[in-house]
């Protein structure tokens, strides 16, 4: 847990620093990306909506003009008496219904006073009085009027194109009705998706042509629309001006405008407008901004999915990351404080090492000069004026006693110095048997505590090998201290370390009756910082560096182990090529 | 017991230079070996131990491997500039023998662990000296 908390702030920096950084161009990329295509879907959206509007305003003013023209060469070409005559009205509207359709529903020549002089047309308008009708009123001052769609005298939506034809002192007006259907047909094809539709308003917010929804409660946002849209042409037309360019110069050629609006039923709505009849009407086409752009949401909604899943993708891998890295961080210190532990464990050896030796070195001279003074009294007995006394032959005892243990002083010395010496990697020709019996002996004592037997089974005429004698020392006391530890602390045991000669090389097997290695773990003990033992009671690095040493010499150690029966290692060695002099007192 | 050792040229007792700065050793060293018929001229320094060589011959010379003034390795050198057939033998204490190696490597004829016993030292000086005589008599 402690361990956690330290490394909790660290995991959290990598975390951040890695979501952060990743993240980051990840936005920016997605928000850049997106602003551009945001920006060329409307773009490309806008100018086809626009295309789409002015090639209906081209058409719609077609028919107009066309219609107003067609009326102007009749009031032009004809007499007045053939214009009065309600015979002759009767079959030029027929050539006209023939020609255009049905568009025009009748034709009529009213007088300066507002009384239709002549009429042909199915309604019964022969004489009608207009002298109050509102088109009269604009078309009486004028040489071409055209009028807003109105129902009139016979109840039914209509427009007039009146034309102005002067006879004999008076104005006669020549007006012609517009069948409002086929008008409205004009713009009620143009319909796009569901909810694109376009319609005719004048300037007062009439309809000139029927919605296909009521748009009746939009009429106020519509005309500030159209307000808005004017001003805005009247702005760009100034500034164009101003640049010598003269685009603004016919109210027919206002320029079409976009405009997205919100109104009251939450949905936003793109509109596109274009005037028409001088700006007396405006063809609108509207169309929700959700279909115009469906496309572009739906774009959107995969780029924030993606986003989303790389977001997550990132999150999760910062996640693992940082997780391994802190692992590693937390394997490397653990391996760190090992060291750390073992440099001082190894510090502490050397220092014991010295002070053994140098205690061993300081003791070895008075014991030498103690055994050789008794060697000199033994000497001096043997003069014959001591004689062969009950006392003489008690000194010599004591003698013998004193320079046995004189040897046993010896030895002791000898043990401490072969352990505290420093390890000495130089090679030279090592007996085996030697070396084995050596080791034994150093671990006698302490086999001794843990109710060990130490037994050595050595073959006869070994060759010598070539090795460290301290390190094959070393090696071989590292064996049979783990082999020592294995053993259980009441019961002891037994270990046999043997020599024998195999494959043209030496084998040393260390066999204990301790409690065996596991299998999972056979494959790990010579892995460094392995260790079953307590903590601070192993470092893990014996079995590794008695590897180390092993393959080193040309050599391999290998083990073979059964729990609860015991383990045994062989340790196999090569032996010397030199056959020059022994070295008698090598080991 | 006592048997009289006998010298280089094979006349007269077997001539030692035993060199250890441990005087209570080199005396009763000194003491049981000129009972046993040798010539001990014992000496307790490696600067001293030069000095006498130079008056006189020996026949084998036990020079110990650690002492104050010279070390033993020193003086084999010097000895083997001045007397280069005298055998010399190096004792040395437990844990030194790297260094007596040398010493064998320098022309020592062998060495011996302090502390050994006399038996072993005696033979081993029997055994050079039989050595330092096939040497003296080849050249």
């Amino acid at each position: 847990m402690e361990h956690a908390r330290h490394y909790q702030p660290i995991k959290i920096s990598i975390l951040l620093y890695v979501v952060l950084v990743s993240i980051t161009p990840l936005v920016l990329i997605m928000t850049i990306a997106g602003y551009s295509f945001h920006t060329a879907y409307r773009d490309k959206v806008e100018v086809q909506l626009v295309q789409l509007v002015e090639k209906h305003r081209q058409t719609v003013n077609s028919f107009l003009n066309e219609k107003g023209a067609d009326i102007r060469v009749i009031a032009h070409s004809l007499s007045f008496a053939q214009l009065s005559d309600d015979s002759a009205l009767a079959g030029i509207l027929a050539t006209l219904q023939e020609q255009h359709a049905g568009v025009f529903v009748d034709l009529g020549l009213v007088n300066q006073k507002g009384e239709q002089v002549a009429y042909a047309g199915s309604f019964k308008l022969a004489r009608a009085d207009y002298s109050t009708a509102d088109w009269f009123k604009q078309a009486k001052g004028r040489e071409f009027y055209l009028s807003d769609v109105f129902l009139g005298l016979r109840g039914l939506p209509h427009f007039i194109v009146a034309v102005r034809v002067p006879f004999a002192g008076q104005n006669y007006i020549l007006r012609a009705t517009i069948d409002f259907v086929a008008f409205n047909e004009l713009v009620e094809n143009i319909s796009v998706g569901e909810t694109g539709l376009a319609f005719i308003i004048n300037s007062r917010g009439e309809f000139q042509t029927k919605p296909r929804v009521d748009l009746s409660s939009e009429v106020p946002a519509i005309l500030d629309l159209i307000k808005k849209n004017i001003d805005l042409a009247k702005e760009r037309a100034k500034a164009a001006e101003s640049v010598a360019v003269p685009a603004y110069k016919s109210q027919e050629r206002l320029p079409v405008h976009f405009f997205t609006h919100r109104p009251d039923k939450g949905s936003s709505v793109i509109s596109v407008m274009t005037p028409l009849k001088g700006g007396d009407w405006v063809l609108v086409f509207q169309q929700e901004e959700r279909e115009a752009l469906a496309r572009l949401y739906q774009t959107r909604m995969v780029l924030a999915a993606v986003f989303l899943l790389g977001a997550l993708a990132i999150i999760a891998m910062a996640f693992l990351l940082s997780r391994r890295v802190i692992s590693r961080i937390a394997q490397v210190d653990t391996e760190k404080e090992m060291m750390n532990e073992r440099v001082i464990e190894a510090g502490k050896l050397a220092s014991l090492g010295e002070l053994a030796a140098g205690i061993a070195h300081e003791i070895n001279n008075p014991v030498a000069i103690m055994v050789e003074e008794s060697g000199w009294i033994g000497d001096l007995l043997e003069e014959k004026e001591f004689g062969d006394t009950d006392n003489i032959r008690e000194i010599r005892r004591a003698l013998a006693q004193i320079r046995t243990q004189g040897g046993r002083c010896k030895e002791i010395t000898h043990k401490l110095l072969s352990f505290a010496r420093k390890t000495d990697p130089t090679e030279t020709e090592v007996d085996p048997n030697a070396l084995a019996e050596e080791v034994v002996g150093l671990s006698e004592q302490r086999a001794k505590f843990a109710q060990v037997k130490v037994e050595a089974a050595l073959a006869d005429g070994l060759p010598r090998i070539r090795a460290s004698a301290s390190e094959m020392q070393q090696v071989l006391l590292n064996l049979l201290n783990n082999a020592m530890d294995a053993m259980d602390k009441k019961q002891g045991g037994k270990i046999t370390i043997s020599t024998r000669f195999a494959d043209g090389m030496v084998v040393f097997d260390v066999a204990d009756t301790g409690m065996g290695i596991p299998e999972a773990n056979l494959q790990r003990i010579f892995d460094p910082f392995f260790t079953t033992k307590p903590v601070g009671k192993g470092t893990g690095l014996g079995l590794s560096i008695c590897y180390g040493i092993i393959r080193k010499m040309g050599g391999k150690i290998t083990v073979n182990s059964a729990v609860g029966q015991g383990t045994c290692f062989h340790i196999h060695v090569p032996v010397s090529e030199q056959k020059g002099r022994p070295e008698t007192s090598l080991v | 017991m006592e048997g009289t050792e006998t010298s280089r040229k094979g006349k007269g007792p077997l001539r030692l230079l035993l060199v250890d700065d441990e005087l209570g050793y080199l005396a009763v060293l000194e003491k049981r070996m000129g009972k046993r018929g040798m010539k001990v001229t014992a000496v307790p320094s490696g600067s001293e131990a030069i000095g006498v060589l130079r008056r006189s011959d020996f026949d084998v010379a036990v020079v110990d491997l650690k002492m104050e003034d010279m070390d033993g390795i020193e003086v084999l050198k010097v000895f083997k500039k001045m007397v280069p057939e005298m055998p010399v033998i190096i004792l040395t204490g437990h844990g030194s023998e790297k260094a007596a190696r040398e010493g064998i490597a320098m022309g020592a004829y062998d060495y011996l662990t302090k502390p050994c016993g006399l038996e072993e030292l005696i033979a081993k000086i029997r055994e050079a000296a039989s050595a330092g005589r096939d040497t003296a008599d080849k050249v």
